[in-house]
């Protein structure tokens, strides 16, 4: 979909944006010396702390992602949520206040305590460096999916706006600016998500949404009989276009109008019952056509139709009114939604056609877990169709604790007592929000305004649908809110290059002035490797991609950090060995994976040499493993006298 | 940024071992809760999908109450962890 932008949305967006520099510039002069820079000297209050864990937390994944996904599957993208606030009860009970006892500035600090080995300090910095690039890549991606319909520039251009900014923020400011620069963001995200909520309550659930100028969206035909569909033989006006090339065996019939010259595509469904679709032809030229007219907004030309509404309400009634929590979340169990689904087809000529088909779908469906195409195997009867699902929730529950820009934020605070508070201030912040998602993105699925293109797209135009200040307001934040997180990590991974290994590891002798060009530069290497990364993944949903995250985090740094702290017998080699195979299984098994097949390299991803895509169940497990083998094996022999 | 002192010197927290261990205590037991509750999830999820539609409190299915279920109990786990746990270098009182 093409979205205009408005100079209200650009106004509020570089305002954000002024504010946001404003602070990094004025509190980062006041970042003298390395403990200022990495940790803000230790002197930030437990609160902020806490409300700044949010803002670090609640990144493009969580508002984007996780709201996109509820908008286009339901109860899935919630799963999420609870998988990602699960994750700090590992933080607060395991790992919280022993991290801040034995770290100083980085993760590798912490592991590095008991034994001063230089392959801990590698292995553990190079580690941080793959988990935040991982990381990095869905929030340069979030950046452009919002500045596309913000300021009407193409998704690249977003992408190269955030990394630009974010690398002027890291490079003259450091954790002081980072860390209020969240906390302002991550207490406007909430507040307004909030505001959004009871917005949504408000207006209730319509089979006949209306756009924010009042003006109806547009109701796609459904059920009609063949009869009314295809025309017959010597049809003046119309003709049927035979199957052909990659239209064979698909559940698709495709009519031409003789007068206009526009093919339409209907979707066959059980019953003999036809469903209108919309379509987006890409032909091998560059030029593309949308819904049968050439893609533009301009006279002649055609774009995707904005969607989302209910199909039946409980009552047979055509719009419910206002409703409370409960009864928003009773009447989506109860009703019939339509929400949409894709399917490629592609032609010799190499002309690749997208139909976007509509799916009648009950709340009994979508309000329960296996809705959606990265869940969907959960209600398989097979037991290795659900080690995926169970996968995941494994690599969220475990992920958190060990996501280094997250660990990073313990040595900001001044002892253990700060470090405990400020996790439970974060978990009723994170959670609050997290519970507040499902609203949103049922509040998207039904709100009129969903580009079936862009799964990103649901939570800022969720907001439009109200009005376009709020779009603006939200989606600035929401812009915010990528800054804020991508500045955690471009820290975390500063940290890492310029402490751990330049100074630590390789003992490079530098003087200051060396030691903050090394951080600097560190700094501008990953935001450009950010911005790479972010163009060429910009198709892929957020949320999955943080997954990956999170897995590669659990499997790597988890294992190490619960055994040196459970475990007596841990010896620095067992460390180094887990924090490694843990790191490389997961990322080749991810590499190997279908998903990784099929939205990476763009092959079949039925060909994917591993059974399944998410591999904490595996990784997580031989982390431990390693770790346990390699210290009984290189445990120091006793002296003798 | 004028210097990137390394090396410099961090104050040692005052920690007394006993509340330290009383104190992970308490959190391995929370933890233990916790993830019995989240275990459970994913097993119903798993294994018993056709159950998570089944209404279960104030008319809300099992898989959107547990959901919820889940996050007010973090929070509230939380809490009585913050509430239990002793404050280091002040004889062991509770913070």
């Amino acid at each position: 979909m093409i979205h205009s932008s408005s100079p209200v949305a650009i106004i509020i967006f570089l305002a954000f944006i002024s504010v946001v520099l404003g602070i990094s510039f004025y509190l980062g002069a006041k970042a003298k010396s390395s403990k200022g820079y990495f940790t803000a000297g230790g002197t930030i209050h437990w609160a902020v702390n806490g409300i700044a864990f949010a803002g670090d937390y609640l990144s493009a994944a969580s508002f984007l992602g996780i709201c996109g996904m509820i908008a286009f599957f339901g109860y899935d993208g919630f799963l999420y949520s609870i998988g990602y606030l699960a994750g700090w009860i590992v933080a607060l009970f395991i790992i919280a206040e022993p991290l801040k006892r034995l770290g100083r500035y980085t993760f590798a600090d912490a592991l590095d305590n008991k034994f001063n080995s230089r392959s801990i300090k590698l292995t553990a910095a190079i580690s941080t460096l793959v988990v935040s690039i991982f990381y990095l890549i869905p929030q340069m991606v979030g950046a452009g999916a919002l500045v596309q319909p913000l300021l009407g520039f193409p998704h690249y251009v977003g992408v190269i706006i955030v990394g630009l900014v974010v690398i002027t923020i890291v490079v003259t400011a450091g954790m002081v600016s980072t860390t209020w620069v969240q906390f302002i963001k991550g207490s406007l995200l909430v507040c307004l998500c909030f505001v959004i909520t009871i917005m949504i309550l408000n207006r209730g659930i319509s089979t006949e949404p209306k756009k924010s100028d009042g003006t109806p969206v547009k109701i796609f035909k459904h059920d009609l009989s063949s009869a009314e569909v295809i025309p017959l033989p010597g049809d003046a006006q119309r003709e049927l276009i035979p199957p052909s090339e990659g239209w064979v065996d698909k559940p698709y019939v495709r009519i031409l109008d003789k007068t206009s010259g526009e093919v339409s595509v209907w979707r066959k469904e059980e019953g003999d019952k036809y469903f209108e679709t919309q379509t987006m032809v890409a032909y091998k030229d560059g030029r593309k056509m949308a819904n049968g007219k050439p893609h533009g907004k301009g006279e002649g030309q055609g774009d995707l139709s904005p969607v989302g509404y209910a199909y039946a309400l409980p009552g047979g009634v055509k719009e419910t009114g206002p409703l409370g929590p409960l009864s928003f979340i009773q009447t989506m169990q109860s009703s019939n939604v339509i929400l949409w689904g894709s399917d490629k087809i592609m032609e010799q000529d190499g002309t690749a056609t997208t139909v976007y088909y509509q799916r009648p779908s009950p709340g009994s469906d979508f309000m329960t877990p296996g809705s959606s195409p990265t869940f969907k195997k959960v209600r398989s009867k097979k037991l290795t169709d659900k080690l995926d699902f169970l996968s995941l929730m494994l690599a969220l529950f475990c992920g958190t604790a060990s996501l280094p820009h997250i660990l990073i934020r313990y040595y900001t605070v001044k002892d253990q007592i700060s470090a405990r508070k400020s996790t439970v201030v974060g978990i009723a912040a994170i959670g609050f929000f997290y519970v507040l998602t499902l609203f949103l993105g049922l509040g998207a699925m039904t709100s009129g305004t969903m580009d079936v293109s862009d799964s990103n797209m649901a939570a800022p135009l969720l907001a439009r649908s109200f009005n376009e200040l709020l779009f603006s307001i939200i989606s600035a934040v929401a812009f915010t809110t990528v800054l804020g997180t991508v500045s955690g990590l471009i820290m975390a991974a500063s940290g890492a290059v310029a402490h751990d290994i330049m100074s630590n590891y390789l003992k490079i002798d530098m003087d200051d002035f060396q030691k903050v060009r090394s951080a600097k530069f560190a700094s501008i290497a990953v935001g450009l490797l950010a911005i790479i990364l972010g163009i060429l993944f910009a198709k892929m949903n957020v949320n999955f991609l943080v997954g990956w995250a999170f897995n590669i985090a659990a499997s790597s740094n988890l294992p190490a950090l619960v055994m040196l702290l459970f475990w007596s017998k841990t010896t620095k080699e067992g460390i180094s060995s887990a924090i490694l195979v843990g790191m490389l299984s997961s990322l080749s098994w991810i590499l190997l994976s279908a998903q990784a097949y099929k939205d990476v390299y763009g092959i079949d991803p039925a060909m994917a040499i591993v059974p399944f895509s998410q591999p904490a169940i595996v990784t997580i497990p031989l982390g431990f493993l390693v770790l346990i083998v390699v210290s009984l094996f290189t445990q120091k022999k006793p002296q003798t006298i | 940024m004028g210097s990137l002192d390394f090396k410099s010197e961090i104050p040692k927290e005052h920690e007394d071992e006993l509340v330290v261990k009383y104190n992970s205590r308490i959190g391995a037991f929370l933890f233990v809760i916790y993830v019995a509750a989240y275990a459970g999830f994913m097993a119903l999820s798993s294994f018993f999908p056709e159950r998570m539609g089944g209404e279960i409190l104030f008319g809300l299915n099992l898989s959107v109450s547990y959901g919820f279920f889940l996050i007010v109990l973090a929070l509230v786990l939380a809490v009585i962890y913050m509430k239990l746990c002793k404050k280091t270098g002040n004889g062991g009182q509770q913070s």
